[in-house]
């Protein structure tokens, strides 16, 4: 494969990288961000791709395919735990982004439901 | 059982526990103290073939690499699995008394959740130590940080929540960003063994812009300053056993990490710049964790910020170990000091839990007559508060005495500065707690009661941490197996 080519795909990985990075940063929305984070390994897994094609000769270089069945395993998981944790914040919140950063509530002064209440803060 | 089966029971024993503990909740807390005596041994089988016959390597299925997995304990890689051991066993005491005390009657449930996930940490904090590439270092961080997010998660607030989805946003992005380092070393070394890369690792462009990838990310998930954001309301909305074992064991496997990559596979990469750097967000994050934690109204939020002060000490090792002669100074003191610190925060985070459950609070300005009510919980923190300020005979005194002793032979007298305010402002903070809780009150009020374990390992970690201060020459002989660095042990911890 001439150098050329697989150099777009290395390129268009790390495109990928930023613009996943650039939407986790100013996304609100929860879906949005795990999308986000997704685009982000789709481009280290491209770019993964690309450099296996890099060896010489006709057959690509099988570790960075290990890597990347592995890397794709990891992302599924960690898709699963984020979107469950985003339903269970939203069932806790009744909202779908992250509230400002309260540090820590104190667990003493306020039941959960009243705290709940206390907090509400419309989502527009 | 040779050195190739206690490496394989390290992983394989927590595996296996926590698979069984989620299929069989109510052996949970059997199955936890199980995992404590067969680590236990395996640590000590190991620890005797390290210091008789040297680095230990096993070959994971008998491939080896580049194209299998090896795991491999060294001297670095037994204190963390030793410490990572001592801390688990303390842990699994506690939450025992933790999950049945309190006035929660969602207790049940969370300890039903909380034995296989904390298992299963305890699985990734040993793989990750044991490992030997950058590759399978980025899978076991990725299962810590997963067992580590769902913790924060199980006590089912909307702060907790919060803080997980924060904390899991944070590091999965960070992982990202350390994956695509490691494939930038892999296009320009064609290895991914920490030991190869050694050999095979030139400085150039590719390189840089791949370390500083990875280094980036490791230093979010590892919360050094300005990259703390995300610790203190993890640290602080998480249950007391959970807190614990983020502060104390969790954020050091980032650390570890970035040890194992600049000290053993990117050597010739550490410039005095780049070293100084490390020092200078070191520094950085012990003078602003230890003012924020000075301003805290509540106990747990003040012991998260003391949290982000003390991993600031531990990026000193940066500037004090980089030059390989000599070096070593800096590097056991450093490392004695994460050890000590790993103890005597877990003993401050039991000790805010048993505040939280016998007062049902913990602000620190109503903790007054506390040593009149909880007096074993309170004797833990002053302890664990003296080796966090570094007096002697403690390990943390330890630690950050081989540490000024590094900076002073080398000339970095700036670093000296730093650690004597630090240990001021961490006295600060201390004793704004102290004072309140000596403060003697007329009618003591009656605490709910709690279960004495959860005291007693408390103090135990305490005294631990104190205690380390005496062993930290045996210490220092076991990081000489496998070291990066060399030369002569200046002092031994207890005599000053």
């Amino acid at each position: 494969m001439p150098d050329a080519d697989h150099r777009i795909y290395l390129l268009a990985g790390a495109a990928l990288f930023a613009i996943g990075f650039y939407s986790l940063l100013v996304q609100a929305h929860l879906l949005r961000r795990i999308m986000a984070l997704n685009v982000m390994g789709s481009g280290v897994f491209l770019f993964y791709i690309a450099l296996a094609a890099q060896t010489p000769g006709p057959i690509p270089d099988p570790v960075p395919h290990a890597m990347v069945l592995t890397g794709i395993l990891v992302s599924v998981c960690a898709t699963g735990l984020a979107l469950a944790l985003a339903d269970r914040v939203q069932a806790s919140t009744g909202r779908v982004e992250l509230e400002e950063d309260e540090d820590a509530a104190d667990p003493s002064d306020a039941t959960p439901v009243a705290s709940d209440e206390r907090k509400e803060k419309p989502s527009a | 059982m040779t050195s190739a089966w206690a490496i394989a029971l390290l992983i394989l024993s927590p595996l296996a526990a926590a698979a069984l503990a989620f299929a069989v909740p109510k052996r949970g807390r059997g199955l936890a103290f199980g995992t404590a005596v067969v680590v236990g041994a395996a640590i000590v089988q190991l620890t005797r073939a390290v210091l008789a016959g040297g680095v230990q390597t096993h070959r994971v299925g008998g491939w080896g690499a580049p194209l299998g997995i090896d795991l491999r304990a060294d001297g670095l890689a037994l204190l963390m699995l030793m410490v990572t051991a001592g801390i688990g066993t303390a842990i699994s005491l506690y939450a025992q008394g933790y999950f049945r005390s309190g006035h929660d009657d969602d207790a049940p449930h969370r300890e039903r959740y909380f034995w296989p996930l904390f298992l299963f940490l305890w699985t990734a904090l040993n793989a990750l130590f044991l490992s030997a590439d950058i590759f399978n270092l980025y899978v076991t961080l990725e299962l810590l940080g997963f067992a580590a997010v769902t913790l924060v998660a199980l006590e089912g607030q909307r702060a907790a929540l919060t803080a997980a989805m924060r904390y899991l946003f944070v590091s999965l992005s960070a992982s990202l960003f350390y994956l695509l380092g490691v494939g930038l070393v892999y296009g320009q070394c064609a290895t991914v063994d920490l030991a190869s890369l050694a050999v095979k690792a030139e400085p150039g462009p590719t390189l840089w812009v791949a370390l500083a990838l990875m280094t980036g990310g490791l230093i979010a998930k590892a919360a050094l300053f300005p990259m703390h954001f995300w610790l203190p309301p993890a640290h602080a909305n998480a249950p007391a056993p959970v807190s614990a074992v983020l502060s104390a064991l969790v954020v050091k496997g980032s650390f570890y990490i970035l040890l194992r990559l600049w000290f053993e596979a990117f050597p010739a990469l550490m410039t005095p710049g780049v070293a100084q750097l490390f020092g200078g967000l070191g520094a950085a994050a012990i003078l602003w964790g230890s003012v924020q934690a000075l301003l805290q109204p509540r106990l747990k939020l003040l012991i998260a910020y003391s949290t982000v002060a003390q991993i600031g000490y531990l990026f000193l090792l940066f500037p004090l170990a980089a030059e390989r002669e000599g070096g070593f100074v800096g590097w056991s003191g450093g490392l004695v000091f994460l050890g000590a610190h790993a103890c005597a925060k877990t003993a401050m985070f039991l000790t805010a839990g048993n505040i939280l459950h016998a007062a049902g609070h913990d602000r620190i300005k109503d903790l007054d007559g506390i040593t009149q009510s909880l007096p074993i919980s309170a004797c833990a923190f002053g302890l664990a508060g003296l080796s966090l300020v570094g007096l002697p005979p403690s390990g943390g005194f330890a630690g950050k005495w081989l540490l000024l002793n590094s900076a002073l032979a080398q000339g970095q007298w700036w670093w000296v500065a730093v650690i004597l305010i630090g240990s001021l402002l961490a006295a600060g903070y201390v004793l704004r707690v102290l004072t309140h809780a000596f403060t003697r009150v007329a009618a003591p009020t009656t605490p709910n009661p709690i279960p004495p374990v959860m005291e007693w390992t408390a103090l135990t970690l305490a005294l631990l941490a104190v205690g380390l201060g005496f062993a930290s020459h045996w210490v220092a002989d076991l990081l000489r197996v496998g070291a990066p660095v060399i030369g002569p042990v200046l002092m031994g911890g207890a005599a000053p």
